[in-house]
């Protein structure tokens, strides 16, 4: 199997500058020094696990740069990017983009007028997608991804506004298994995860505000800010390791080890990895739709 | 549609979910559960839906597709809904304004002038849908200057230069909501048969004449001459004497007969007592209609003392509008007999606003000039000894009409003996 590419970027423009999830509180800014220290924690035990990190260039004025997973999303060689809800974070998404089509995707974009985040929303989990919806991205954005990769999206709506990502509540292990947090979602929600998840693995209230959901997984490891004893037997007992390490800076945002990585290379819970390359389906005649960044046909 | 689907009751449509969009969502909505989302969020926020089409894609990867119509009492909640909804990934169905043309002719539509039925209409008018006035078939919708409202025009009845809808976009038919209560047209399994068990239905027609007056409304009487040929004519008027019947159409021919049975006790030469054809009886219609010719109408026979009995003496006395529209063949005709066909039309369309029940007897041709002039939402009952009768009404549109298939005189007898009782003819 390759090696996990997962990238990154650098804490050195990392701050509380805004307000817009209920964790952000501009008077409680993050310590610069610690966010280093513990994002660099990270990086280590990714690299010891064998993942190759691509870091992201920081920039100033970008604090949430940092969470790289709300790039886009990646489907073969097809890189979706993201459309931000908050004007504040949409100066990243040139920065991904250039990044995406530098490193050889296809780049394109969703039609004006439609919110969505990324990985930080939208999840494979199988052959599905599972997709959140309400706070950040929007239902008909999901739809529209659905039909443009041709896979089976199913939106999820998010009901509490802590868990303002499909990400921060909801955590694919395998094809097969995902943990999640059941606060997080309404009845429809919790129905369709019940019967379009093997093996769920039920996440407490207290754990879920430590991020538990938020989690980084890599072959058979997880990788989270905090494991309650409960939580790490049952992810053990079902043949995972755990390795928590401290992400209490990131939290003062909002985000955690999921959100501080993006899988270049697709998540390992992602069905269509393991396919032979195939040809995506061909682009919608949609005209509203901008095919940034292309690269050059061959 | 069978008539008892589509007739309700008019206070019924006054608490009817009357506001109207439909929306679109598109996607994997089966498997997600957005589709029980959507429908079960509109009934919680107490709108009510229809789906009008759902598409469910065949394979897992394949998206599925649903139009929903949403219904709300009022503009606001409608919003409420939509707003909602949409966050779950619905889309309001595109929708346009109306197009309007003025006339460029008099009396004349501009083409493709949008056709009415007898449905209840809305047009959009700048993003708003507004009720159609005035619902008729067969006309054209004219919109005025302010923009806030929209009527039904007849063709004859087009003044150059009104802005009249053309095509089909930003005009839709509200369909008339079905009956909850097993009344009359509840009751009628077919709208037209002479197997129905006759007192029953007759008993039902006196209960939709009550509740048509119960809601304020008027009921409508079309008859032919064989309501007095077959001796009916005393229990027509002891239905008028008695506040039952508000209106009537009919042509020369009712109105003659009616006073020729006043005036000489035959109908048509008749007698009406003894069913026996009287010597010279064949004089006695043209005897009858000269005498009110002399006096001037029917009105100033009244007036006079002459005429003393009767439908149209019971229609004078008890002031009920009558418009008797003539025809080519009517001998005489009496003085109050309209001869200009537009005009008993446009006199016959203002007259038919406040009625809630018609009740067509005897007669194919006044029965089909009003039945086009009805907006759906008025209940039609139609008896006739000839099944045919109420097939051409049906033919013509008018499908919120039941059918009596029998001889006027014991349906108007069972009737009068039901809303007034005993009464003498």
């Amino acid at each position: 199997m390759k090696n996990p590419r997962i990238l990154m970027c650098s804490p050195d423009f990392y701050g509380i500058e805004y307000e817009i999830n209920p964790w952000m509180n501009t008077r409680v800014d993050a310590d610069p020094a610690r966010s280093l220290f513990q994002w660099r924690a990270l990086v280590a035990i990714l690299e010891n696990l064998g993942a190759t990190i691509e870091r992201l260039e920081p920039a100033r004025g970008l604090p949430d740069l940092v969470f790289t997973a709300n790039a886009g999303i990646v489907y073969h060689n097809l890189f979706l990017s993201s459309r931000f809800r908050f004007e504040v974070r949409r100066g990243e998404t040139p920065l991904f983009d250039r990044r995406f089509v530098d490193a050889g995707f296809r780049v394109e974009s969703l039609p004006e007028g439609m919110f969505f985040e990324g990985a930080g929303d939208a999840l494979f989990c199988g052959e599905t997608l599972f997709a959140g919806y309400r706070f950040r991205s929007d239902a008909l954005s999901q739809q529209w991804i659905g039909e443009r990769l041709g896979v089976e999206t199913l939106p999820l709506e998010l009901v509490d506004p802590r868990y303002y990502h499909l990400d921060t509540c909801f955590c694919p292990l395998s094809s097969e298994q995902a943990i999640y947090y059941p606060g997080a979602f309404d009845d429809y929600g919790r129905s369709v995860l019940a019967a379009r998840v093997d093996r769920l693995i039920e996440v407490h209230a207290d754990e879920a505000v430590s991020f538990s959901c938020n989690a980084v997984v890599v072959g058979r490891t997880v990788i989270l800010n905090d494991v309650s004893p409960r939580l790490k037997r049952d992810l053990e007992a079902n043949g995972y390791t755990v390795r928590a390490t401290p992400l209490s800076e990131f939290i003062k945002a909002g985000g955690s080890a999921k959100c501080l990585t993006f899988r270049i290379d697709g998540e390992d819970a992602a069905s269509w990895k393991r396919e032979a390359i195939r040809r995506l389906p061909p682009r919608p005649a949609d005209p509203r739709k901008n095919d940034l960044h292309s690269p050059p046909e061959s | 549609m069978t008539p008892q689907e589509d007739v309700a009751e008019t206070d019924e449509r006054a608490d009817s979910q009357e506001f109207v969009e439909e929306i679109e969502v598109h996607g994997h909505i089966v498997d997600s559960l957005i589709l029980p989302k959507i429908l079960d969020r509109i009934l919680q926020m107490g709108g009510s839906f229809e789906i009008r089409k759902c598409e469910i894609g065949a394979r897992r990867v394949d998206p599925s597709h649903a139009r929903i119509a949403i219904r709300a009492r009022d503009a606001d909640l409608l919003a409420a809904i939509l707003g909602d909804l949409v966050e779950h990934g619905a889309t309001q169905v595109d929708v346009e304004d109306a197009k309007t043309v003025a006339a460029d002719i008099a009396g004349a539509f501009p083409d493709q002038f949008y056709s009415t039925t007898n449905q209840q209409t809305q047009v959009r008018i700048a993003g708003r849908w507004i009720d159609v006035d005035d619902q008729e078939m067969d006309c054209g919708i004219a919109i005025d200057r302010s923009g806030r409202r929209a009527r039904c025009v007849a063709m004859a009845d087009v003044p150059l230069g009104l802005p009249i809808v053309v095509g089909h976009a930003g005009v839709r038919v509200i369909p008339t909501e079905r009956s909850r209560d097993g009344d009359v047209f509840g009751f009628m399994g077919s709208a037209v048969s002479s197997e129905k068990p006759k007192a029953v239905s007759v008993r039902a027609v006196a209960d939709s004449i009550r509740s048509t007056r119960a809601a304020g409304k008027k009921v409508l009487l079309v008859g032919g001459p064989a309501i007095i040929h077959t001796g009916s004519a005393g229990h027509v008027a002891a239905l008028v004497r008695n506040g039952f019947i508000q209106k009537l159409f009919a042509g020369n021919a009712l109105a003659t007969h009616d006073i020729e049975q006043a005036l000489m006790g035959t109908s048509l030469g008749v007698s009406i007592s003894k069913g026996e054809a009287i010597e010279h009886g064949h004089q006695h219609h043209l005897r009858a209609i000269n005498t009110i010719r002399r006096l001037g109408g029917i009105r100033a026979a009244v007036d006079k003392g002459v005429l003393t009995s009767g439908i149209m003496y019971e229609c004078i006395k008890a002031d009920v509008e009558f418009i008797l529209a003539g025809s080519i063949r009517d001998d005489g005709p009496l003085p109050e007999v309209i001869v200009d066909t537009l005009r008993a039309q446009s006199l016959m369309r203002s007259a038919i606003k406040d009625v809630g029940l018609a009740i067509m007897v005897a007669t194919a041709l006044h029965s089909i000039a009003a039945g086009n002039l009805l907006p759906a939402r008025v209940k039609v009952v139609c008896v006739d000894i000839n099944p045919a009768t109420v097939t051409k009404l049906l033919d013509r549109g008018s499908f919120q009409t039941v059918g009596l298939v029998t001889d006027a005189e014991p349906f108007l007898r069972g009737l009068a003996a039901e809303l007034v009782g005993d009464i003498k003819t």
